[in-house]
């Protein structure tokens, strides 16, 4: 067992792993239990295991935990609760941009590095900057309000 | 309908439990949660009683028990608003549990878009039957006559006066104790304030950040985690494995029982790792015909029975006529196509089990448990968590099924996660559909004889449930037969026409294991008969929406058809009209019409498409949509099925359909089986029809019927060139552009 080192949500945390190649999905969900982030394929096609390193939004089933070493995770959880939700969180909460929720993890970390490096993007930037984010139920005309909504600063 | 009685024990097994949610959608674990369920002493499921239903605490707040479950749908706000309409108290005072097999009446499976219209509607009558209770009681105890009482914010109350006693102290924490009256008296439509409100969905907050529980999420102590190791091809029998494989992975273990294999551990990526290198040897089989081949297949039979669904008039003119039109229209086999793969945990013990699961039937798939396990049904406990959407039955009852068998081997908890290529492969799937119609006009255009013959795989009458994976790799005793859904509903036009015949041959066996899918059947029935309705519009030169309108007697359809027309609009002209065959992208509007299963919800779809003659490639630019569902319990909900409709249907007629070889599926991840993605997105334009005092009819699934036959018709309009067979893709595309 190999032990690393990251930050998560802010908190210094030692992660113990037999094999360095173990995704940071595994680390997150079941040795810390921040089940926000969702496994949807385990092949970086689909999006949902979708958290931020270092501020950019990363596939947590395609990174290593030992990719992962020294870096700052931040999840859903991190992001902000149920009292005091991030902004983009609250906006998605006022428009109802979920319909079963499992894909919309990876959304929001997704809208969170794009409002990041573009803070006022245009509907079309939306859509492209989700294009790897798959939805099956069909959320998606709400997810680019909701998106659109927290860009205006009108989600808090 | 048999009458158990609740126990806490059964409840308490597992530690860790979820039982409800609270308002907030944060799930009510352990013993906050077994207090509350426990609130009801003696409660009974008999669906004769209103405390099969209803109960309500101390503190005056209301549990529901509901059978039918939220599916991503909303139903969790919908039956409370439902429910706190009549008994006059806000939403937030009423804790939902939804799908608990020891706690929760068997109102059957949420499928059909039957949660609100059969569900809902019942508990709103024991909501209704239980306030005469209330009224009746408060009498006695306030010494007024009923007449004079009014239930209002919790309390029983005298018109015009201040004597009033709260419902906690009328039946807190001790039963009802009153059959069910379908005659009691609803609240009139008129004064409704919480039914038709877009109150927000309570699970939402707790989703978006990161704190709900679904079924993937859930742990109890000394759970194992597993994975199943398919064979590599359907119906392949296991000759060996080879364990030392995997000894450099640390603390895993192979169960296998016959041909079902898995592997567990203490640690998920120790067994994910372990199922995909472990050495494994299958026998050979090639027992499927290949997704190439079904549309020959379809008519080559064998086939359970003809039988003859509508024979209006005589339709007998139409063989030998040379003036008929014919057209034939495919819809390919299809993956429910869930973003997350299913999952299901299950603790089995000597005499009793308890599992987790997503399914829409938790009562349903009770039996087939307790069947594998030999125990007696009641012994075995579902509890319904939230999954990934659905839309039909996915993998979670199999994935349940996995978690039932490896958990009786080892004694332990066991979480089951499918894994992608599990999903796709795995999933039971939608059928695949033909249908061939033919059809003459009369010397004014209008519809004279329709004939659609349909080629669509059988329904098992009376089938327990799907056959489940697990237990038929095990070798053991399943129910035989298939399970589709209403498939052969909304084959005959929905306009004025004096002959017509609807016919179905019933294929024995459908080419991968099926089960149902949104909308069984309607998509594809809907898509071939409005396309044809489009085919004859154009031959008699008349625009398509007065062609249809012409023909529609009934109002709510004329309604819809028009304000979708509307929402787009629709400049009247007949199809040869708009053709600008010079053009690289040619753009076009089409529009299509349901009464859905024709006897619930009316829709309209009108589209615009934009077709790339050189690759192509189909762009859809905007969707109109005119919905109406009778009485809306919450707008907001409605409004996001529609979409949902709309945006998964585009999805599944443009890109979707599962490819497979004489062996396996192939189509097993996100590339190839390909989704809508969020740049393929149109702009939505949706009208709600409000009908207060119309029966609810739901919205889960009918608005998904038009959109195949609106699309086509689009690109009809936009290039004159017809698609009959879905998925439209870039090569069918090119094909009719050329033969146009
Ligand atoms: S689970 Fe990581 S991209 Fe799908
Ligand atoms: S909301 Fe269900 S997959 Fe996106």
């Amino acid at each position: 067992m190999a032990s690393y080192r990251l930050i998560v949500n802010g908190e210094p945390r030692s992660i113990e792993a037999w094999d360095p190649a173990q995704p940071l999905l595994y680390a997150l969900r079941n040795a810390l239990g921040l089940h926000g982030v969702k496994f949807g394929c385990g092949l970086g096609q689909c999006g949902a295991c979708t958290v931020l390193i270092d501020g950019a939004p990363a596939r947590s089933c395609t990174t290593t935990i030992a990719q992962a070493a020294g870096k700052s995770v931040t999840t859903l959880e991190g992001l902000g609760s149920p009292e005091r939700p991030h902004p983009v969180q609250a906006a998605f909460i006022a428009e109802q941009a979920a319909q079963c929720g499992y894909c919309t993890n990876g959304i929001v970390m997704t809208a969170v590095g794009l409002l990041a490096r573009t803070p006022h993007p245009t509907a079309e930037q939306v859509k492209t900057a989700l294009a790897g984010n798959l939805c099956r139920c069909g959320s998606h005309d709400r997810v680019v309000r909701a998106v659109l909504r927290a860009a205006a600063g009108a989600g808090s | 309908m048999e009458t158990r009685l609740y126990t806490r024990r059964a409840v308490l097994k597992g530690g860790a439990l979820v039982v409800g949610f609270s308002f907030a959608g944060l799930p009510l674990a352990s013993a906050q949660g077994v207090a509350q369920a426990g609130a009801a002493p003696g409660r009974t499921l008999d669906q004769r009683q209103v405390d099969a239903f209803l109960a309500v605490r101390r503190n005056g707040s209301v549990i529901v028990y509901s059978g039918k479950v939220d599916l991503g749908t909303g139903h969790r706000i919908a039956m409370r608003q439902m429910v706190a309409e009549e008994l006059a108290i806000p939403v937030t005072r009423i804790e939902l549990i939804e799908g608990d097999t020891a706690l929760t009446p068997d109102q059957g499976s949420t499928a059909g878009s039957s949660g609100v219209t059969r569900g809902g509607v019942q508990l709103r009558q024991a909501a209704a039957t239980a306030r005469e209770a209330l009224i009746a009681r408060a009498s006695t105890h306030l010494g007024r006559p009923a007449a004079e009482l009014e239930l209002a914010d919790g309390y029983v109350r005298a018109t015009g006066g201040s004597a009033r006693i709260s419902l906690g102290e009328l039946v807190g924490d001790s039963a009802f104790d009153v059959p069910m009256n379908p005659k009691a008296r609803l609240k009139d439509p008129g004064t409704y304030t919480v039914v038709g409100q877009p109150l927000p969905r309570p699970d939402i907050p707790a989703k978006l950040t990161g704190r709900y529980v679904y079924v993937h999420d859930f742990k109890l102590p000394g759970m194992m985690h597993a994975r199943v190791v398919r064979p590599p091809a359907v119906a392949a029998q296991l000759l060996d494995y080879d364990a030392g494989s995997i000894a450099q992975i640390p603390g895993t273990q192979v169960v296998r029982i016959k041909d079902f294999l898995a592997i567990v551990s203490d640690d998920e990526w120790a067994a994910v790792r372990a199922a995909r290198e472990l050495k494994t040897r299958w026998s050979e089989a090639a027992t499927l015909i290949g997704h190439t081949a079904v549309r020959a297949w379809a008519r080559s039979g064998p086939f359970t029975n003809n039988e003859v669904l509508v024979n209006k008039g005589t339709t007998a003119a139409l063989a030998g006529s040379a003036h008929a039109l014919r057209a034939a229209y495919y819809w390919p086999v299809q993956s429910h196509a869930s973003i997350g793969p299913s999952c299901a945990v299950a603790d089995v013990q000597a005499d009793h089990a308890t599992i987790w699961s997503a399914s829409q039937g938790t009562h349903r798939y009770q039996s087939a448990y307790a069947q594998m396990l030999g125990l007696p049904r009641e012994k075995v406990h579902l509890i319904y968590l939230d999954g990934a959407g659905c839309y039909g039955m996915n993998g979670h009852d199999d994935a349940a099924a996995d978690a039932v068998l490896l958990s009786r081997a080892l004694k332990r908890p066991v979480r089951v996660q499918w894994t992608r290529e599990d999903e796709l492969g795995w999933d039971p799937k939608g059928p695949p559909q033909l249908l061939e119609i033919s059809a003459t006009l009369d010397a004014a255009g209008h519809i004279d004889a329709w004939e659609t013959e349909m080629w669509l795989p059988t329904a098992t009458a009376n089938l327990a449930h799907v056959p489940l994976l697990a237990p038929q790799a095990a070798g053991m005793p399943q129910p035989v037969g298939e399970s589709t859904g209403l498939i052969a509903q909304n084959g005959d036009p929905p306009y004025r026409a004096p002959n017509v015949k609807v016919h179905v041959h019933w294929i024995a066996q459908a080419p991968l294991r099926p089960s149902n899918i949104r909308a069984p059947g309607k998509v594809a029935n809907c898509f071939a008969v409005e396309s044809f309705v489009d085919e004859l519009a154009a031959h008699a030169g008349v625009d398509p929406l007065e062609f249809r309108l012409r023909d529609l007697a009934d109002p709510r359809g004329v309604e819809v058809l028009k304000k979708a027309a509307a929402l787009i609009g629709w400049q009247p002209r007949s199809a040869s009209e708009s053709r600008r065959a010079t053009q690289p992208v040619a753009t076009g509007r089409g529009l299509a019409y349901v009464h859905y299963k024709n006897n619930e919800n009316y829709v309209a779809i009108a589209m615009e498409v934009a077709v790339e003659r050189s690759s192509g490639k189909i762009s859809v630019k905007r969707v109109a949509c005119a919905h109406d569902c009778g009485l809306m319990i919450n707008p907001d909900n409605v409004r996001a099925q529609v979409e949902g409709c709309i945006l998964q249907t585009i999805s599944r007629t443009l890109y979707e359909e599962t490819e497979f070889d004489r062996s396996r599926v192939t189509s097993v991840d996100w590339s190839s089986y390909r989704l809508l993605r969020f740049p393929d997105v149109p702009q939505l334009d949706i009208a709600l029809i409000d009908r207060r005092h119309e029966p609810p009819l739901g919205a889960g699934e009918a608005a998904t019927a038009p959109v195949a036959a609106a699309l086509a018709n689009a690109v009809f309009d936009a290039t004159g060139a017809r698609l009959r067979e879905a998925p439209f893709t870039h090569e069918r595309v090119r094909a009719a552009l050329a033969q146009a």
